[in-house]
Protein backbone atom coordinates (compact mmCIF):
# COMPACT_ATOMS: atom_id res chain seq x y z
CA UNK A 1 0.00 0.00 0.00
CA UNK A 2 1.10 3.68 -0.95
CA UNK A 3 2.39 4.68 2.64
CA UNK A 4 1.47 8.24 3.20
CA UNK A 5 -1.28 8.61 1.34
CA UNK A 6 -3.84 8.48 3.74
CA UNK A 7 -1.67 10.05 6.58
CA UNK A 8 -1.12 13.77 7.90
CA UNK A 9 1.60 15.43 9.72
CA UNK A 10 2.12 18.00 12.03
CA UNK A 11 5.09 19.81 13.55
CA UNK A 12 4.04 19.72 17.20
CA UNK A 13 5.33 22.73 19.95
CA UNK A 14 8.63 21.76 21.27
CA UNK A 15 9.87 23.59 24.31
CA UNK A 16 13.73 23.89 25.61
CA UNK A 17 12.35 21.93 29.07
CA UNK A 18 10.55 19.15 27.80
CA UNK A 19 10.92 16.29 29.77
CA UNK A 20 11.41 14.01 27.14
CA UNK A 21 13.37 14.00 24.36
CA UNK A 22 10.52 15.58 21.75
CA UNK A 23 8.93 13.77 18.84
CA UNK A 24 9.48 17.10 16.13
CA UNK A 25 7.06 15.52 14.00
CA UNK A 26 3.60 13.64 14.63
CA UNK A 27 1.79 11.80 12.25
CA UNK A 28 -1.70 11.07 12.42
CA UNK A 29 -4.14 8.84 10.08
CA UNK A 30 -7.01 10.08 8.13
CA UNK A 31 -8.53 7.30 6.46
CA UNK A 32 -9.63 6.76 3.44
CA UNK A 33 -13.65 7.10 3.73
CA UNK A 34 -13.36 10.92 5.01
CA UNK A 35 -12.46 11.86 0.66
CA UNK A 36 -15.68 10.24 -0.24
CA UNK A 37 -19.10 12.02 0.29
CA UNK A 38 -20.93 9.12 -1.83
CA UNK A 39 -19.55 6.27 -3.50
CA UNK A 40 -19.27 6.29 -7.16
CA UNK A 41 -20.33 3.14 -9.16
CA UNK A 42 -17.72 1.50 -10.66
CA UNK A 43 -14.82 1.94 -8.85
CA UNK A 44 -12.05 -0.48 -9.45
CA UNK A 45 -12.74 -3.72 -7.07
CA UNK A 46 -9.90 -6.47 -5.99
CA UNK A 47 -10.71 -9.71 -6.55
CA UNK A 48 -12.89 -11.83 -4.37
CA UNK A 49 -9.52 -12.75 -2.84
CA UNK A 50 -8.04 -10.13 -2.27
CA UNK A 51 -11.59 -8.17 -1.35
CA UNK A 52 -11.23 -10.96 2.22
CA UNK A 53 -7.78 -10.05 2.91
CA UNK A 54 -8.55 -6.18 2.97
CA UNK A 55 -11.72 -6.17 4.23
CA UNK A 56 -12.98 -4.23 1.31
CA UNK A 57 -14.11 -4.74 -2.19
CA UNK A 58 -12.36 -1.44 -3.43
CA UNK A 59 -9.00 -0.64 -3.06
CA UNK A 60 -10.44 3.03 -2.67
CA UNK A 61 -10.83 2.42 1.00
CA UNK A 62 -7.96 0.38 2.38
CA UNK A 63 -5.01 2.36 3.67
CA UNK A 64 -3.23 -0.31 5.01
CA UNK A 65 -2.44 0.65 8.39
CA UNK A 66 0.40 -1.10 9.94
CA UNK A 67 2.37 -0.86 13.37
CA UNK A 68 5.65 -0.16 11.60
CA UNK A 69 4.63 3.52 10.60
CA UNK A 70 4.71 4.79 14.00
CA UNK A 71 1.48 6.50 14.81
CA UNK A 72 0.61 6.20 18.36
CA UNK B 1 -5.69 30.42 32.66
CA UNK B 2 -8.77 32.24 32.30
CA UNK B 3 -10.52 35.30 32.50
CA UNK B 4 -14.16 35.61 33.76
CA UNK B 5 -16.74 37.69 33.35
CA UNK B 6 -19.26 38.33 35.82
CA UNK B 7 -21.59 38.43 33.67
CA UNK B 8 -23.59 35.84 31.35
CA UNK B 9 -23.22 35.01 27.62
CA UNK B 10 -26.59 35.42 27.05
CA UNK B 11 -29.37 37.33 29.19
CA UNK B 12 -31.38 34.36 31.06
CA UNK B 13 -34.78 35.46 31.70
CA UNK B 14 -37.46 32.90 33.63
CA UNK B 15 -40.96 34.34 33.55
CA UNK B 16 -42.80 31.53 35.42
CA UNK B 17 -42.40 29.17 38.05
CA UNK B 18 -42.05 26.09 36.89
CA UNK B 19 -39.40 23.03 38.88
CA UNK B 20 -40.78 20.42 35.77
CA UNK B 21 -39.07 22.61 33.22
CA UNK B 22 -35.49 22.96 35.77
CA UNK B 23 -35.68 19.35 35.73
CA UNK B 24 -35.76 18.89 32.03
CA UNK B 25 -32.97 21.40 31.61
CA UNK B 26 -30.63 19.04 33.67
CA UNK B 27 -30.57 16.87 30.69
CA UNK B 28 -28.13 19.92 29.16
CA UNK B 29 -26.74 20.78 32.05
CA UNK B 30 -25.39 17.31 33.38
CA UNK B 31 -26.55 14.75 30.38
CA UNK B 32 -24.41 12.68 28.06
CA UNK B 33 -24.74 15.56 25.37
CA UNK B 34 -24.86 18.30 28.00
CA UNK B 35 -22.48 21.32 27.78
CA UNK B 36 -20.56 19.72 30.76
CA UNK B 37 -19.88 16.89 28.64
CA UNK B 38 -19.02 19.41 25.76
CA UNK B 39 -16.82 21.23 27.64
CA UNK B 40 -14.54 18.85 29.46
CA UNK B 41 -14.74 16.79 26.31
CA UNK B 42 -12.86 19.39 24.08
CA UNK B 43 -10.65 20.55 26.94
CA UNK B 44 -9.32 17.21 27.28
CA UNK B 45 -8.85 16.23 23.57
CA UNK B 46 -7.41 19.56 22.71
CA UNK B 47 -3.84 18.33 23.95
CA UNK B 48 -3.34 15.42 21.45
CA UNK B 49 -5.21 17.17 18.30
CA UNK B 50 -2.36 18.51 15.80
CA UNK B 51 -1.12 21.83 16.27
CA UNK B 52 -3.98 24.17 13.73
CA UNK B 53 -6.96 22.88 15.77
CA UNK B 54 -5.74 23.15 19.58
CA UNK B 55 -7.04 26.45 19.67
CA UNK B 56 -10.52 25.82 17.93
CA UNK B 57 -11.08 23.24 21.19
CA UNK B 58 -9.73 25.40 23.92
CA UNK B 59 -11.70 28.27 22.39
CA UNK B 60 -15.01 25.95 22.47
CA UNK B 61 -14.84 24.12 25.45
CA UNK B 62 -14.60 27.81 26.59
CA UNK B 63 -17.52 28.83 25.17
CA UNK B 64 -19.46 25.75 26.36
CA UNK B 65 -18.33 26.34 30.25
CA UNK B 66 -19.97 29.99 29.44
CA UNK B 67 -23.53 27.96 28.16
CA UNK B 68 -23.49 25.67 31.34
CA UNK B 69 -23.12 28.97 33.74
CA UNK B 70 -26.20 30.10 31.46
CA UNK B 71 -28.13 26.42 31.99
CA UNK B 72 -27.26 27.06 35.88
CA UNK B 73 -29.02 30.23 35.95
CA UNK B 74 -32.11 28.84 34.34
CA UNK B 75 -32.12 25.76 36.74
CA UNK B 76 -31.50 27.75 39.98
CA UNK B 77 -34.41 30.41 39.01
CA UNK B 78 -36.74 27.94 38.56
CA UNK B 79 -36.39 25.99 41.77
CA UNK B 80 -34.90 28.05 43.81
CA UNK B 81 -38.19 29.38 45.73
CA UNK B 82 -39.87 26.01 45.44
CA UNK B 83 -41.33 24.41 48.29
CA UNK B 84 -40.60 20.72 48.93
CA UNK B 85 -44.15 19.54 47.48
CA UNK B 86 -43.35 21.43 44.41
CA UNK B 87 -40.49 19.62 44.14
CA UNK B 88 -41.73 16.63 44.40
CA UNK B 89 -44.75 17.32 41.99
CA UNK B 90 -42.04 18.33 39.24
CA UNK B 91 -40.26 14.92 40.00
CA UNK B 92 -37.42 16.82 41.93
CA UNK B 93 -38.19 15.06 45.17
CA UNK B 94 -35.13 12.59 45.24
CA UNK B 95 -32.84 15.58 44.22
CA UNK B 96 -34.17 17.34 47.01
CA UNK B 97 -33.75 14.62 49.61
CA UNK B 98 -30.01 14.36 48.46
CA UNK B 99 -29.21 17.64 47.14
CA UNK B 100 -31.61 20.68 48.72
CA UNK B 101 -32.09 23.48 46.48
CA UNK B 102 -28.59 22.75 44.82
CA UNK B 103 -27.63 22.21 41.67
CA UNK B 104 -26.19 18.73 40.57
CA UNK B 105 -24.75 17.41 37.58
CA UNK B 106 -27.30 15.06 36.42
CA UNK B 107 -29.53 14.53 33.64
CA UNK B 108 -33.45 14.82 33.33
CA UNK B 109 -33.91 11.45 34.83
CA UNK B 110 -31.50 12.13 37.88
CA UNK B 111 -28.65 10.36 36.47
CA UNK B 112 -25.48 11.63 38.05
CA UNK B 113 -22.48 12.67 35.41
CA UNK B 114 -19.89 10.24 34.57
CA UNK B 115 -17.02 10.45 32.67
CA UNK B 116 -18.35 7.68 30.66
CA UNK B 117 -20.27 10.23 28.95
CA UNK B 118 -17.48 11.41 26.98
CA UNK B 119 -14.18 10.05 25.01
CA UNK B 120 -10.73 11.08 23.97
CA UNK B 121 -9.09 8.55 21.38
CA UNK B 122 -6.21 10.06 20.56
CA UNK B 123 -6.70 10.04 16.80
CA UNK B 124 -7.55 13.21 15.27
CA UNK B 125 -10.53 12.01 13.01
CA UNK B 126 -12.19 10.09 15.74
CA UNK B 127 -12.23 12.49 18.11
CA UNK B 128 -13.62 15.37 15.37
CA UNK B 129 -16.27 13.40 14.12
CA UNK B 130 -17.37 12.82 17.84
CA UNK B 131 -17.01 16.25 18.43
CA UNK B 132 -19.13 16.74 15.57
CA UNK B 133 -22.14 14.22 16.43
CA UNK B 134 -21.83 15.62 20.35
CA UNK B 135 -22.68 19.27 18.77
CA UNK B 136 -25.54 17.24 16.42
CA UNK B 137 -27.07 15.71 19.39
CA UNK B 138 -26.77 18.96 21.71
CA UNK B 139 -28.72 20.75 19.12
CA UNK B 140 -31.05 17.78 19.09
CA UNK B 141 -31.82 18.11 22.75
CA UNK B 142 -32.58 21.93 22.29
CA UNK B 143 -34.97 21.61 19.95
CA UNK B 144 -36.89 19.09 22.28
CA UNK B 145 -36.19 21.24 25.30
CA UNK B 146 -37.83 24.08 23.33
CA UNK B 147 -40.71 21.49 22.38
CA UNK B 148 -41.30 20.80 25.69
CA UNK B 149 -41.28 24.64 27.28
CA UNK B 150 -43.63 27.51 27.04
CA UNK B 151 -41.60 29.71 29.18
CA UNK B 152 -41.03 32.31 26.48
CA UNK B 153 -37.62 33.93 28.14
CA UNK B 154 -36.00 30.17 28.77
CA UNK B 155 -37.24 29.36 24.63
CA UNK B 156 -35.62 33.06 23.81
CA UNK B 157 -32.10 31.78 25.36
CA UNK B 158 -32.48 27.89 24.73
CA UNK B 159 -32.46 28.89 20.80
CA UNK B 160 -29.38 31.21 21.12
CA UNK B 161 -28.09 28.07 22.68
CA UNK B 162 -29.63 25.55 19.99
CA UNK B 163 -27.77 28.11 17.16
CA UNK B 164 -24.24 27.94 18.75
CA UNK B 165 -24.51 24.15 18.59
CA UNK B 166 -25.09 24.46 14.73
CA UNK B 167 -22.03 27.23 14.36
CA UNK B 168 -19.69 24.39 16.56
CA UNK B 169 -20.54 21.63 14.78
CA UNK B 170 -19.57 23.56 11.62
CA UNK B 171 -16.14 24.44 12.94
CA UNK B 172 -15.62 21.41 13.40
CA UNK B 173 -16.43 20.18 10.22
CA UNK B 174 -13.90 22.58 9.06
CA UNK B 175 -11.38 21.57 11.74
CA UNK B 176 -11.61 18.37 9.67
CA UNK B 177 -10.93 19.79 6.41
CA UNK B 178 -8.08 21.69 7.68
CA UNK B 179 -6.92 18.42 8.67
CA UNK B 180 -7.67 16.69 5.36
CA UNK B 181 -5.91 19.36 3.67
CA UNK B 182 -2.50 18.15 5.37
CA UNK B 183 -2.94 14.79 3.80
CA UNK B 184 0.14 13.68 1.81
CA UNK B 185 1.41 17.55 1.82
CA UNK B 186 5.19 17.73 0.88
CA UNK B 187 6.60 19.68 4.09
CA UNK B 188 10.45 20.50 5.15
CA UNK B 189 10.88 19.23 8.46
Amino acid sequence: MQHPSYRGSYKPFVSPRDPCPPITVKYFVLPPQIFTNFQQPGLPQFSPEEALIHGSLWPQFVDGFFREEGIS
Amino acid sequence: MWVYEKKLLYPVEVTTCNPMLARYIMEQYGGADGELAAALRYMNQRYTVPDKVIGLLTDISTEEFSHLEMLATMIYKLTKDASPEQLEKAGLGAHFVNHGHSLFYENAGGVPFTATYIQSKGDPIADLYEDIAAEEKARATYQWLIDISDDPGINDSLRFLRERENIHSLRFREAVEMLKDERDRKKVF
